[in-house]
């Protein structure tokens, strides 16, 4: 298994467990930014997982590079602590057309009816697996291969929030109107960014997410009261 | 209690609130923003007695002019070579006075520099985002964005006239031209002509620079194999290299992750000063080993610490 350190600066280590996206590798990155939070090393100041690695960051006045790894290798070496499986949440979806303006070239370029693509992204089994590029965008694995497209050889500009976006194996629920170059299949009005002081973002990493669909009604009214 | 309120009569772009950053949420995609350079902002705040990391406001070459409507309030400017006019006299940067009502006090670009913080002794009120006011630009979350015609209010404003002085900008926070780096995490996506380009070749900063990043003119940067690299996370500092082999210093509102290979990594000690360059100024990067760069972060914060706790000191 890929075990490597790599120097960001003086004040991060970059953790690397594996080369290629998997669910195994993201597993391991899970495990170990648990077990960091379990037992924290002195000097720790965040750990940030990516998809096949972690950003260890740390107060270099207090510890070293050096110093981080050998926390890091000790707890790689311990069982990994309880908690592994994460939390279930849900996000509701309406994939009405206007809402989801690529549903049918999805549909186009798989060979699939709308109805079929909507069934197979219901039916996708997701975990978020980082947060990445902008407050909130959290990266979800799971979308089903029946319906896993690259991304548009271009970006589209003024993608609105909540736009339920796909691209390969992944998955993303928009938190800011932004470029995209993912397939936007539908609109949720669940929001990522909750507006909870005690709860700020809807998802750990590591958590398993159920996609729900709801009527244009429920997510108009939905949209009004999450405003 | 005493409230002093301002009129912003001109605010260019790149004008906004900032605390000392939002720590410890990269993990939800929340870089730290807060200010460009932290070293001139946490001077200001203590220069007129305010915590270091208290909402203080960010100013652009752009500049900004601001209307004292009611109360008064001691005020410190602070970050690169700006020039000020505050009610009829002209001064350097670097200095704490009073504003009083009816008073004027114009911020502009001067010799170097780009950005300075405008301190204001008491609480600035500004929006409040995941515990802070620091602005994250690209969304707008946080303190936001100042523009002409806005109101800036002072709860708990303070005339301190013991704490006016100036209080010229120390060496170590003058920029140079150099910034020392440490090579990786990914240069060895690049080929090896890539490295040599960085290291010795002549860069500059192009006009493509916000709080987000600044884009490098200089030798092109080959890739290896990198276009393909997973996504993963970066860090102010982060020497990116897109596909064309053209490289962007990440800053503040940085993106949290990124699928280009990241060839080297400013030390943050040297970035409050690199930040404070403009575009087309020289910049060249000197490779240190992290173990080096573990020391240099040392010696800074004993410099930094030492002489930012000089200020907090009334005259």
């Amino acid at each position: 298994m890929t075990l490597r350190f790599a120097p960001v600066a003086e004040h991060a280590l970059l953790v690397e467990l594996g080369e290629t996206i998997d669910d195994a590798t993201s597993d391991r990155v899970v495990a170990l930014d648990r077990a960091l939070a379990a037992s924290p090393p002195p000097g720790l100041r965040e750990v940030v997982p990516g998809m096949v690695n972690l950003l260890v960051d740390f107060d270099p006045i207090v510890t070293d590079h050096r110093e981080i790894e050998a926390a890091v290798r000790a707890c790689l070496a311990r069982p990994a602590p309880e908690g592994r499986t994460g939390g279930l949440r849900e996000v509701e979806i309406c994939y009405d057309p206007d809402l989801g303006p690529d549903l049918s070239a999805v549909a186009e370029a798989k060979g699939i009816s709308v109805d079929d693509v909507i069934a197979a992204h219901l039916g996708g089994d997701y975990t978020v697996r980082m947060y990445g590029f902008t407050p909130g965008y959290a990266y979800m694995s799971g979308t089903p291969a029946a319906i896993q497209l690259p991304r548009k050889p271009a970006a589209i500009r003024g993608v609105p929030a909540g736009s339920v976006i796909i691209a390969g194996p992944q998955c993303i629920v928009t938190t800011l109107l932004m470029p995209a170059g993912w397939w936007v299949i539908g609109r949720s009005p669940t929001r990522i960014l909750t507006g909870d002081e005690d709860r700020p973002f809807l998802f750990d990493v590591g958590d398993h997410v159920r996609m729900r669909r709801i009527s244009r009604e429920e997510y108009e009214r939905k949209s009004a009261e999450n405003a | 209690m005493t409230t002093t309120r301002l009129r912003v009569t001109f605010a260019g772009p790149h004008v906004s609130y900032q605390d000392g950053g939002r720590l410890g949420l990269m993990r939800f995609g929340v870089p730290e923003s807060g200010p460009m350079d932290r070293t001139a902002h946490a001077a200001a705040n203590l220069a007129i007695g305010n915590p270091a990391e208290a909402t203080a406001i960010e100013v652009s070459p752009a500049g900004l002019t601001v209307e004292c409507l009611e109360g008064g309030v001691t005020f410190a400017v602070a970050g690169g070579g700006f020039v000020m006019d505050h009610a009829g006299t002209r001064a350097s940067v670097w200095e704490a006075r009073t504003l009083r009502a009816g008073e004027t006090l114009q911020i502009r670009r001067g010799h170097w520099g780009s950005w300075t913080y405008l301190a204001l002794a008491g609480e600035v009120q500004a929006p409040v985002w995941l515990g802070h006011t620091a602005t994250h630009t690209t969304s707008g979350f946080g303190g936001g964005l100042l523009a002409t015609g806005a109101e800036i209010t002072v709860e708990d404003s303070r005339i301190e006239p013991a704490r006016e002085r100036s209080f010229p900008c120390p060496v170590f926070a003058r920029p140079t031209g150099h910034a020392r780096i440490v090579l990786g995490p990914q240069h060895h996506h690049l080929q090896p002509e890539a490295i040599t380009a960085l290291l010795y070749g002549a860069h500059q900063l192009s006009d493509s620079y916000d709080r987000m990043g600044v884009r490098l003119r200089g030798p092109t940067l080959p890739m290896r194999d990198a276009l393909s690299i997973p996504s993963e996370p970066i860090v102010a500092g982060s020497i990116q290299v897109a596909g064309d082999g053209v490289a962007t210093l990440l800053l503040r509102d940085h993106q949290t992750t990124g699928g280009y290979p990241k060839i080297a990594t400013v030390v943050a000690a040297d970035l409050d000063r690199t930040v404070q360059l403009r575009p087309r100024s020289r910049i060249a990067f000197d490779a240190v080993s992290p173990e080096s760069a573990v020391r240099i972060a040392r010696l800074h914060a004993r410099q930094r610490e030492a002489w930012l706790a000089t200020l907090s000191k009334r005259r």
